[in-house]
């Protein structure tokens, strides 16, 4: 069972908003479909590796330097920006 | 082109050859169906953005290409839909979410820089569920899209907008992106082609991003014989995708119905499938017999496990992937708001993700971030990924006996709007039939075989990596056997 006390947390460390009475909500449905995922607990597992990727993952390199975006397409980019300030992107204050 | 049709009925090859032969123009084929588009779409809502005046341009430029009497690549001036999670340049991207309701994309994907290529006609974009997680496009912060068949019901999902958009004949074929079943389901329940590519075959740049270790952008089409051109026209390594690869040559390609081996796990027959879909699925496969082919009973052991395995490690993905969603860099945000709310930078991130996402993407980000959390990664997380080791290796073990494996793509057919919506563990449920493949990375085909009543019937034609050649031609030979006369 997920408490109401465990959503609010889950929702700081997802940095998500959440109303009183979707503390209610989210207690409620989670606790649902985690039940359903503990199934998984049937399988045995102690002799698995994980898999994280499906297909076998090769590292691919390239030089450490700056790709320049088009100024076409670095324009578009600044534009969909909600606040900027001489070309860099702007932000509330942090600290108080 | 045969008289009884329609200039909206064709398929890729038969306007290929129009074009070429002049029977009609780019302009009167790209006419035909924004024409198409406005007659149909208030009913079936397919299309979020109809991109008219570039579409138009573009048909244009390609009939002045063909006066001069140059060659046309396959897919010039073909008409398709992109669902709305695929960046075209200049175009609205929504992703079916408020968050990005006004984002307008700054460029092109990899999949639609290779379209554009080919001189294709860009129609629009499609609806689909929000950030594609949903089963029915009911989750679509634009509203829902219905299917053709029948109007009270949903297309499936998430790709429903392409799926419904190629079932009425509202665009020649469409791009969607599977995660755990996103193209299969909606082709499934809209009687359409549809093709989940091996995980890599297709670049993802340029996708808005779900679950990165599961997402492929695919082809949903009229016939099988399209969704290899348009599988053909996208595939391949992208230097912008590192997990994308050149698709290796399979040796030994060239096969014959009659030497196939084909499974059917009986995991995918248990209690909870519907009987019509359960008995058109046994008459394809009597047909593949009837063929030559040898059919056996296969074993999937860990099916079960499936579903529960993709339901933490998607969200979990998701719930790192949506956290660049922060009122920022773009999208919906409280800084833009004329009253805000907030004046500090955290409130910031609350509120807009709190305004800007939809009720199935919170959930999800809820729990993915649950089980990522300090005391909950071990029991959750680590033991999902492991268990998809035991569904890959499942995979690998049965394809040392067959070829292929044939499965339903759903335990049932299209359901009503608002039948499931309430439930989230009903919608998850609906997945059960397709997530093991985006686990194992499989390449997988949803073939329409049958009805039950007026509803289509999808066949899950599952392949061994890079083995869409071969799932392609295998439901070709379904195509063609269907379209003979058997005595």
């Amino acid at each position: 069972m997920i408490t109401r006390k465990e959503v609010q947390h889950i929702a700081k460390l997802a940095r998500l908003g959440i109303t009183k009475k979707e503390e209610e909500k989210f207690a409620k449905e989670l606790s649902s479909i985690l039940g359903y995922i503990e199934k998984l607990k049937e399988a045995d597992t102690s002799k698995v590796e994980p898999t994280s990727w499906s297909v076998k993952a090769e590292n691919v390199m390239r030089d450490d330097e700056a790709r320049s975006k088009k100024s076409e397409v670095r324009r578009k980019i600044l534009e969909l920006v909600p606040e900027t300030k001489a070309g860099y992107l702007k932000v509330k204050s942090i600290l108080k | 082109m045969p008289q009884s049709m329609e200039l909206p009925d064709l398929t890729i090859t038969q306007i290929n050859q129009g074009l070429k032969r002049k029977e009609f123009s780019a302009i009167e084929l790209c006419k035909a169906y924004l024409g198409r588009i406005k007659e149909k779409d208030r009913e079936i809502s397919a299309f979020l953005t109809v991109n008219t005046e570039k579409a138009l341009s573009r048909a244009k430029k390609i009939d002045n290409l063909i006066s001069t009497g140059k060659e046309i690549p396959i897919l010039a001036g073909i008409p398709c839909a992109i669902k709305d999670n695929i960046l075209v340049q200049d175009l609205k991207c929504t992703a079916g979410s408020k968050i990005l309701e006004n984002y307008i994309a700054p460029e092109d994907a990899a999949v639609i820089k290779k379209l554009k290529a080919q001189d294709v006609v860009i129609l629009g974009k499609t609806n689909l569920d929000e950030f594609a997680m949903g089963s029915s496009t009911e989750n679509s912060a634009f509203g829902v899209t219905r299917n053709p068949h029948d109007l009270t019901r949903v297309p499936g999902g998430s790709s429903g907008g392409s799926a419904a958009a190629v079932a009425a004949n509202e665009c020649v074929y469409a791009l969607g992106s599977d995660t755990g079943g996103s193209i299969r389901l909606p082709a499934s329940f809209c009687g359409v082609v549809g093709l989940k590519p091996t995980y890599g075959a297709v670049s993802r740049y340029g996708l808005i991003a779900f679950a990165s270790s599961l997402d492929q952008i695919g082809p949903l089409t009229k016939t099988v014989q399209d969704c290899k051109i348009v599988f053909e026209a996208i595939s391949g390594k992208d230097e912008m995708d590192s997990t994308s690869v050149k698709i290796p040559e399979i040796r030994n390609s060239k096969f014959e119905i009659r030497n196939l081996r084909i499974g059917l796990p009986k995991e995918y027959f248990v209690k909870g499938i519907d009987p019509e879909v359960e008995k058109a699925i046994r008459k394809a496969s009597k047909k593949y017999e009837e063929m030559g082919a040898k059919i056996e009973e296969v074993s999937l052991p860990h099916t079960e496990y499936a579903l529960p395995a993709y339901y933490i490690i998607s969200p979990s993905e998701a719930s790192a992937n949506l956290a660049r969603y922060d009122g920022i860099k773009y999208g919906y945000s409280q800084i833009s708001n004329l009253k805000p709310q907030t004046s500090d930078l955290l409130g910031v991130y609350l509120k807009s993700r709190e305004q800007g996402f939809g009720s199935e993407v919170r959930r999800r980000i809820m729990l993915g971030t649950y089980a990522l959390s300090a005391g909950y990664y071990e029991a959750y997380y680590k033991r999902a990924q492991k268990v998809r080791t035991l569904v890959r290796e499942d995979f690998e073990k049965v394809f040392e006996k067959v070829d292929a494996l044939l499965t339903p793509v759903a335990p049932f057919t299209a359901f009503k709007i608002g039948e499931k919506i309430e439930d989230p563990l009903s919608m998850y449920l609906v997945d059960v039939y397709t997530v093991s493949i985006n686990l194992a990375g499989l390449p997988a085909l949803s073939l329409p075989c049958s009805k039950a009543g007026h509803l289509p019937v999808g066949l899950q034609i599952i392949g061994k990596p890079f083995e869409e050649t071969k799932i392609l031609e295998i439901g070709q030979a379904l195509e063609q056997y269907e379209s003979q006369p058997h005595f």
